[in-house]
C-alpha cells in the first residue's frame, strides 16, 4: 500500500513530469492565460493519463510489441474523444477557449511517456495511480503559471477582480506582457529555477 | 496567388508553431543540443507535415465534415462524423510516418542514417497533429491552402529549432546560475526568442 502512495505522490514534486522530466509542455502552455482554462486542462490531462495508463496496463500482455505505439495512440485518442465530448456537452465556453489544445492531449508526451515507462510493466491499479499522479503534477505547474499570468496580466483570478480599483488609481497598470505566449515559458524557467535551488540533486552539470 | 503568399509568410513568422502555439515543444527542447541533429529533425518535420496535412484535409472534406458523405449517397447528407477526427488524424499520422520511414530507408539510406531515430518520434510530435487540427478549424477551401500552410509551418518549426540549437551551442561557454543550468535557461531563451518573434505580429498581410 505504501508503495502505491509513493507512486502517486512522487510525480507531484520530486519527479514532476514538466519541471523535472520535461514531458508534455507541448500543448498546454497556451492555455495558461487564465486560471479557469488551466484547471480544466489539468483535470482533462489527469483523467486521460490515468485512464489510458489503466487500459494499456490491462492490455499489456496482449499487445504485440511491434505495433504497440499504434495501439497506445488509439487508446489515448479514445480517452481524449470522451473528454472532449463531455466538455462540449457540459462546459461549452471553456471547450471553445481551449480549442485544439484538448485534441493535442493525444500527443502530449506525458501520456505516452507514462504508458511506455510504467503502465506496460505494472499492474492496472498501480498504473492508474501513476497516471493520476503525473496528471496532478502537470496540473499543478499549469495552475502556478496561470495564477501568476492572470494575476499580473489582467489583475483577476477566475475572472474576478482581485487587485482593488484604488491601486489602479495610484498608477498601477496590468502587465500586458504576461498575457503574451512567451511569458509562460519564462515563468516556467523561473519555476524550474526555484525548484532546483531547493532540490540541489536535480541540477544539471 | 497573393493569398497563398500571405498564408505562407504568416504561418512561418506570425503563427509560428513554437513561439505562438507551443506546438512540438518536447522534441524541440530535447533535440536542440546541436545544430546538425536539429536540422535533420526540422527537415523531417517539414516532410511529414507536407504529406499528412493534405491527406487529412481530404479526409476531413470528404468523410468527416458535417454532410461530407453526401457524395456517397444522399442518405448520408446530415451525418456529422467530426467527433471521430482525433482518432482518424492520429491514425493517418502514425501510418504515414511509418510509410515515410520505410520509403526513406529503402530509397535514401544516406538520409535515413541521419534521420533514423527521429522519424518514428515524429508521430507523437504535437506540431503535426496540431497542424491538422488548426487546418480543420480554419476551414481551408481547396487543397492548395493546406499544402502551403504545411510548408510554411514546417519551415517555421525548422527555423525555430535550428536557431535555438545554435544559441545553445554558444551558451555552453557561458556562466549560468547552477539552478538554471540546462533546462531552466533553455526555457528562458525560448521565451526571449518568442518575444523577438512577436515583433512580426503587427504586420498586416
Amino acid at each position: 500500500m505504501g508503495n502505491i502512495k509513493e507512486t502517486f505522490l512522487n510525480p507531484i514534486f520530486k519527479g514532476n513530469p514538466i519541471s523535472v522530466l520535461v514531458l508534455g509542455i507541448c500543448s498546454s502552455l497556451a492555455v495558461t492565460v487564465q486560471l479557469k482554462g488551466a484547471i480544466v486542462m489539468g483535470l482533462s490531462v489527469m483523467i486521460v493519463t490515468g485512464l489510458s495508463s489503466f487500459v494499456c496496463s490491462l492490455l499489456r500482455n496482449t499487445i504485440p510489441n511491434r505495433i504497440r505505439i499504434i495501439v497506445q495512440l488509439v487508446v489515448v485518442a479514445l480517452m481524449v474523444i470522451l473528454v472532449d465530448q463531455v466538455l462540449k456537452a457540459y462546459a461549452y465556453s471553456v471547450s471553445k477557449t481551449l480549442s485544439v489544445y484538448i485534441g493535442l492531449i493525444i500527443t502530449n508526451c506525458i501520456v505516452m511517456g507514462r504508458i511506455e515507462a510504467y503502465a506496460l510493466g505494472n499492474k492496472p491499479f498501480a498504473s492508474l495511480m501513476d497516471g493520476l499522479g503525473n496528471g496532478l503534477g502537470y496540473a499543478m505547474i499549469l495552475v502556478i503559471v496561470a495564477f501568476f499570468r492572470e494575476l499580473l496580466g489582467s489583475g483577476t483570478l477566475f475572472g474576478f477582480q482581485v487587485i482593488p480599483q484604488a491601486v489602479y488609481e495610484f498608477g498601477y497598470m496590468n502587465n500586458g506582457l504576461m498575457i503574451l505566449p512567451p511569458m509562460a515559458l519564462i515563468l516556467l524557467g523561473c519555476i524550474i529555477w526555484v525548484q532546483r535551488s531547493i532540490q540541489k540533486d536535480l541540477q544539471e552539470k | 496567388m497573393a493569398d497563398y503568399i500571405s498564408l505562407f509568410v504568416k504561418s512561418i513568422f506570425i503563427d509560428n508553431m513554437i513561439f505562438a502555439y507551443f506546438l512540438g515543444m518536447c522534441s524541440y527542447l530535447a533535440v536542440s543540443k546541436n545544430v546538425k541533429t536539429a536540422n535533420g529533425l526540422g527537415i523531417a518535420v517539414i516532410a511529414v507535415l507536407l504529406i499528412t496535412l493534405p491527406v487529412n484535409w481530404l479526409l476531413n472534406e470528404y468523410v468527416l465534415k458535417a454532410g461530407a458523405l453526401a457524395w456517397l449517397s444522399p442518405k448520408f447528407a446530415d451525418l456529422d462524423l467530426s467527433f471521430l477526427s482525433f482518432i482518424i488524424f492520429i491514425a493517418v499520422i502514425a501510418a504515414i510516418t511509418q510509410i515515410v520511414e520505410m520509403v526513406v530507408e529503402k530509397s535514401l539510406p544516406n538520409l535515413y542514417s541521419q534521420l533514423g531515430i527521429f522519424l518514428p518520434l515524429i508521430a507523437v510530435n504535437c506540431a503535426i497533429l496540431g497542424g491538422s487540427l488548426f487546418m480543420q478549424e480554419r476551414d481551408f477551401v481547396n487543397i492548395g491552402e493546406p499544402i502551403v500552410y504545411a510548408l510554411g509551418s514546417g519551415i517555421g518549426w525548422w527555423l525555430a529549432i535550428v536557431a535555438l540549437a545554435a544559441i545553445r551551442e554558444k551558451m555552453a561557454y557561458s556562466h549560468v546560475p547552477a539552478g538554471l543550468k540546462g533546462l531552466g535557461i533553455t526555457f528562458i531563451t525560448v521565451g526571449l526568442m518568442g518575444i523577438a518573434f512577436m515583433t512580426f505580429m503587427g504586420i498586416q498581410l
